[in-house]
């Protein structure tokens, strides 16, 4: 057993998972609230007015972390369908199946938050220009994901076929990305890019940056509480479940934990 | 094992083309679809020809979609399918070859067909030429990647609107570039570029989509 002195695999035993879910969830969400109140802070009253789109832009605050997690969001939950497919990790699926809703709500919103900001700036709340188009098609991409995911009967059988959906998709994002960027293109070019300095004012800079972490730690967090109801779901009939529903929180780890209950396998044997 | 791959292209394309009615509904299905812009949109010269590109494909991706049902599921449910997946044949190999007899009896006939569609949408000449062999290129994407959605979907209910939810926004860069062909040839300028990026994602999608739909029959057959 190499994988056991990995320290990680630790927390993907369901029980332990719990436990970490436990204690991360209260530091996720007090985080994304006080970068949120930084963040809005610091995008209404401290950042200036732009010379050319005036208040408008405000919106983008929001607009570019959505879209930013929206499409971060399917590459993770792609990588995590690698994982569930290769290594059998059952906590892996449930963390993709999780992610899905809050990616697509954020690339909703973006679309949502890019239309309003369309309105002021291009004259109209659509057009039909690459990214909006990419966007889009990210959104469709996801419902695809989670409607496959209820469509196939069999639990285990969704799950697999909806991580292999993920990473099809995920290799089609860039291909789908660029191919529709050559087509036809109107959306402004990026102003923050890994490798230059980004063309904004600093305050503005600061102030995407907080949102965007808000943003993150929000995505964590729901997404986190929502496998974890998912694994107490799956695992309502085990000996920690019932213990926890009869003791209340519990907060100590299963230190012993090995890749046969990441994977489910001796509980499986154990019920049948 | 290429013994093999042949005997079940042929196989299904014998199959296939024993039972006319599928390739006839898939090609009355392509007409009818294209068929439907005119009566749509008016029958003004100019704008039919500034649709032509877009209509034709659109058509033959849709017909593409509405024929990739049968692809694996007579074979599932009959139990054929089962047997050639335990049989010692490699899996990407069969499901390439399941696909490529797919593409020849049913993707095939969308493209001799075009010139004559995208002639009586106004395409002229060499126009028709590049349509001809943008959907040459590009049907057969079109089929690789319906094919991982075709699979997945096996034994699932209700399965013909979510199987075009899955398999519709993967086509997106195929139809944009196929297209593309078409409107390039249009203007003057050469198409050579967007063929070649068709030919290019052939050559991509060959080898590995028969990988990811191999998995997706493992998933569902299991």
């Amino acid at each position: 057993m190499v994988f056991r002195r990995i320290p990680w695999l630790t927390f993907a035993a369901p029980r332990n998972f719990h436990v970490l879910v436990q204690v991360l969830v209260p530091w996720l969400v007090g985080g994304a609230v006080v970068l949120a109140v930084a963040g809005l802070y610091t995008s209404f009253f401290v950042a200036p007015p732009d010379y050319q789109q005036g208040n408008s832009y405000r919106i983008l605050f929001i607009h570019v972390p959505a879209a930013w997690m929206g499409m971060f969001i399917y590459l993770l939950m792609a990588v995590y369908g690698v994982i569930h497919l290769v290594w059998r990790i059952r906590l892996a699926d449930m963390m993709a199946r999780s992610l899905a809703p809050t990616g697509a709500l954020m690339t909703f919103m973006a679309l949502w938050t890019g239309a309003l900001w369309g309105a002021p700036t291009w004259g109209t709340y659509w057009v039909w220009d690459a990214r909006l188009t990419s966007t889009l098609v990210l959104l469709f991409l996801y419902l695809g994901y989670m409607a496959l995911r209820t469509a196939v009967d069999d639990r285990e059988n969704g799950a697999r076929a909806a991580s292999l959906l993920a990473l099809v998709g995920a290799i089609n994002v860039p291909i789908i990305y660029f191919s529709v960027e050559w087509w036809h293109t109107l959306h402004q070019g990026m102003s923050v890019t890994l490798t230059s300095a980004p063309t904004m004012a600093p305050s503005m800079f600061t102030a995407l940056l907080l949102m965007t972490g808000a943003c993150w730690l929000y995505c964590a967090a729901i997404a986190l509480r929502r496998a974890q109801v998912e694994v107490l779901e799956r695992e309502a009939e085990t000996q920690w479940v019932r213990d926890l529903i009869r003791d209340g929180d519990s907060r100590t780890w299963d230190r012993n934990a090995t890749v046969a209950d990441a994977r489910g396998t001796i509980r499986e044997e154990g019920r049948s | 094992m290429w013994r093999s791959l042949w005997t079940l292209v042929r196989r299904d394309v014998s199959l296939i083309v024993m039972r006319r009615q599928d390739i006839l509904t898939v090609v009355a299905f392509f007409i009818i679809v294209t068929t439907l812009f005119p009566l749509a949109v008016g029958p003004e010269p100019e704008i039919l020809r500034a649709l032509a590109p877009g209509g034709v494909w659109v058509a033959a991706a849709l017909a593409s979609l509405i024929s990739l049902d049968r692809l694996f599921a007579d074979d599932w449910r009959d139990g054929t399918l089962e047997q050639i997946v335990l049989s010692h044949q490699p899996l990407p190999m069969v499901a390439l070859g399941k696909i490529a007899a797919h593409w020849l009896s049913l993707g095939l006939p969308l493209v001799i067909l075009s010139p004559l569609l995208g002639y009586s949408l106004g395409l002229r000449g060499f126009e028709l030429v590049v349509l001809m062999g943008s959907l040459a290129l590009g049907t057969p994407v079109l089929s690789l990647l319906g094919a991982t959605g075709a699979a997945l979907m096996l034994g699932v209910r209700a399965g013909g609107a979510l199987m075009a939810l899955l398999v519709l926004p993967l086509y997106i860069p195929v139809l944009i570039i196929g297209s593309g062909a078409v409107s390039e040839a249009m203007h003057q300028a050469g198409p050579y570029a967007h063929l070649s990026l068709l030919g290019a994602m052939l050559a991509i999608a060959l080898p590995l989509v028969p990988l990811a739909v191999a998995g997706a029959l493992r998933i569902s057959l299991d």
